[in-house]
């Protein structure tokens, strides 16, 4: 088996005195697809939040290919991560936002290529060729010189994921990507990330309330109840035959 | 009473004032917004006395008249610590240019934080650093906010050049006092084309504001 490329070893977190995280660990091994699943308010988003650098565990490590993401050596001891540390380890790792957070004052194509141009330092000719075949394979390859606030929330959404995979991370995170959608925007959403589960390589966490998506994509499916993982295993085990009562009240709130 | 001779009496005295009034305001702009930049900044800055300080600047020259100010840089400097600015011109570039960039340093302030959290989050993960998220994200979006009210304090700052004739600048007004000493019964004339000249400067800052304000509309409208 190979190591795994994310690790939670007992991570705890908390929002002023309300605790949120109880102590979870977790792997994620390389092109592992993720889902998390649980009442809003169970604390799903924060765990991404937390590995994408946006939010700091109150206590308890993430490892990231090997690397202590929050906390680094110096003289000796351990001390927490600065901001140089936390740059050298999360490009590795790329984020889908709910609400896309697409940058409004650049076109679609600036939005995919800003960050290759100035964070990966690939010459403007590449970057500006990887991004368009990025944008064509999410099926906006018409739309490269139109902002953002000319696109539908579908599209958007897309455009935020070619942004967030022409970076190539080792870990991609979808933090509830079709929850600001009109309902009949998600499926054009979902077929993307389901293309891009198929390509393989790139492990995916996805915090989502779509069941049958997850079940459909996920090699593991957690769920999450009241800061701690209660429930975890493939997603047909913990979907369909998982005894866990408060699983079964919640997914039945989703089958009817 | 107000007659076409007394006007063309009058007028090219004003024109000589011009070129003061322009210098003064250009120099002023200029001056005014590198301290709104740099006060704005220093505001935002981790480091408490940087921001305490420049928050004690901010107020002390919102708080208090501009006049007075120019009067202290004018007269009490010099006295008080041996401090001369040199010129009366750099004395009222000053006092206009610390006056308003103390308000314009809340714009840009201001601005700066009301770019949405979202996306300072969606630059760091795509692993920026805070200069490059300051510098790609989110300094052009807070521009584009900043420009309407910028061209507001620059008609304001056209006005407030006027007060230079009381440190003794040949600027329009002056003129027009001039004149209006030596003739009382010209004042009504003198003062009408005073304003007259001021509305003019105006025309293409009131142009240019509008012009920001069109900018600023475009490529930012909200997600």
């Amino acid at each position: 088996m190979s190591e795994p490329i994310v690790t939670f070893q007992d991570v705890h977190k908390s929002f002023g005195d309300v605790k949120v995280l109880k102590g979870i660990d977790l792997e994620v091994k390389p092109a592992e697809k993720i889902a998390i699943i649980g009442p809003s308010g169970s604390g799903k988003t924060t765990i991404i939040r937390m590995l994408m650098t946006l939010e700091e565990p109150t206590a308890g490590d993430i490892i990231v290919d090997g690397n202590n993401l929050w906390k680094m050596e110096k003289n000796g001891k351990t001390v927490d991560a600065n901001d140089k540390h936390l740059r050298a380890i999360r490009g590795d790792i790329g984020m889908v936002f709910q609400h896309f957070n697409l940058f409004p004052h650049m076109t679609i194509l600036e939005n995919c290529m800003t960050a290759i141009i100035h964070v990966k330092g690939e010459n403007k000719e590449k970057a500006k060729k990887h991004s368009i075949e990025m944008l064509e394979k999410v099926g906006l390859g018409d739309k490269l010189d139109n902002y953002p606030s000319q696109l539908s929330g579908g599209q958007k959404q897309r455009v935020a994921m070619a942004r967030a995979l022409v970076m190539r991370p080792k870990v991609m995170l979808f933090d509830e990507v079709t929850s600001a959608l009109d309902p009949e925007l998600v499926g054009e959403v979902l077929e993307v990330i389901r293309g891009i589960a198929k390509d393989g390589e790139m492990a995916m966490i996805l915090v989502t309330h779509e069941m049958d998506f997850a079940l459909d994509v996920a090699d593991k499916v957690l769920f999450l109840d009241e800061g701690v993982i209660a429930e975890q295993g493939s997603a047909s085990q913990v979907i369909e035959h998982s005894k866990n009562e408060r699983l079964q009240s919640f997914l039945k709130r989703f089958r009817s | 009473m107000i007659t076409i001779s007394a006007i063309s009496e009058i007028f090219p005295v004003l024109m000589q004032g011009i070129k003061i009034t322009v210098t003064v305001l250009l120099a002023s702009i200029v001056c005014g917004y590198l301290f709104a930049f740099i006060a704005g900044f220093c505001r935002l800055s981790n480091n408490v006395i940087l921001r305490k300080f420049t928050g004690l600047y901010v107020e002390v020259f919102r708080g208090t008249s501009l006049i007075v100010q120019l009067f202290w840089l004018y007269y009490a400097l010099p006295i008080l610590f041996g401090i001369d600015l040199g010129s009366d011109f750099w004395a009222g570039v000053l006092a206009i240019s610390l006056n308003y960039g103390a308000y314009m340093s809340e714009i840009v302030r201001g601005s700066i934080l009301s770019v949405s959290k979202g996306q300072t989050e969606a630059a760091t993960a795509l692993n920026m650093s805070s200069f490059q998220r300051m510098r790609l994200v989110i300094f052009p979006q807070a521009v584009r906010m900043m420009l309407p009210e910028f061209g507001n304090y620059l008609i304001q700052m056209l006005k407030a050049t006027s007060l230079v004739s009381l440190i003794g600048m040949t600027d329009i007004l002056y003129y027009g006092d001039i004149l209006r000493s030596s003739n009382l019964s010209q004042a009504p004339t003198v003062y009408l084309l005073v304003l007259v000249f001021y509305f003019i400067l105006a025309l293409p800052l009131i142009f240019l504001t509008r012009k920001m304000e069109s900018i600023s509309k475009k490529g930012v409208a909200s997600e």
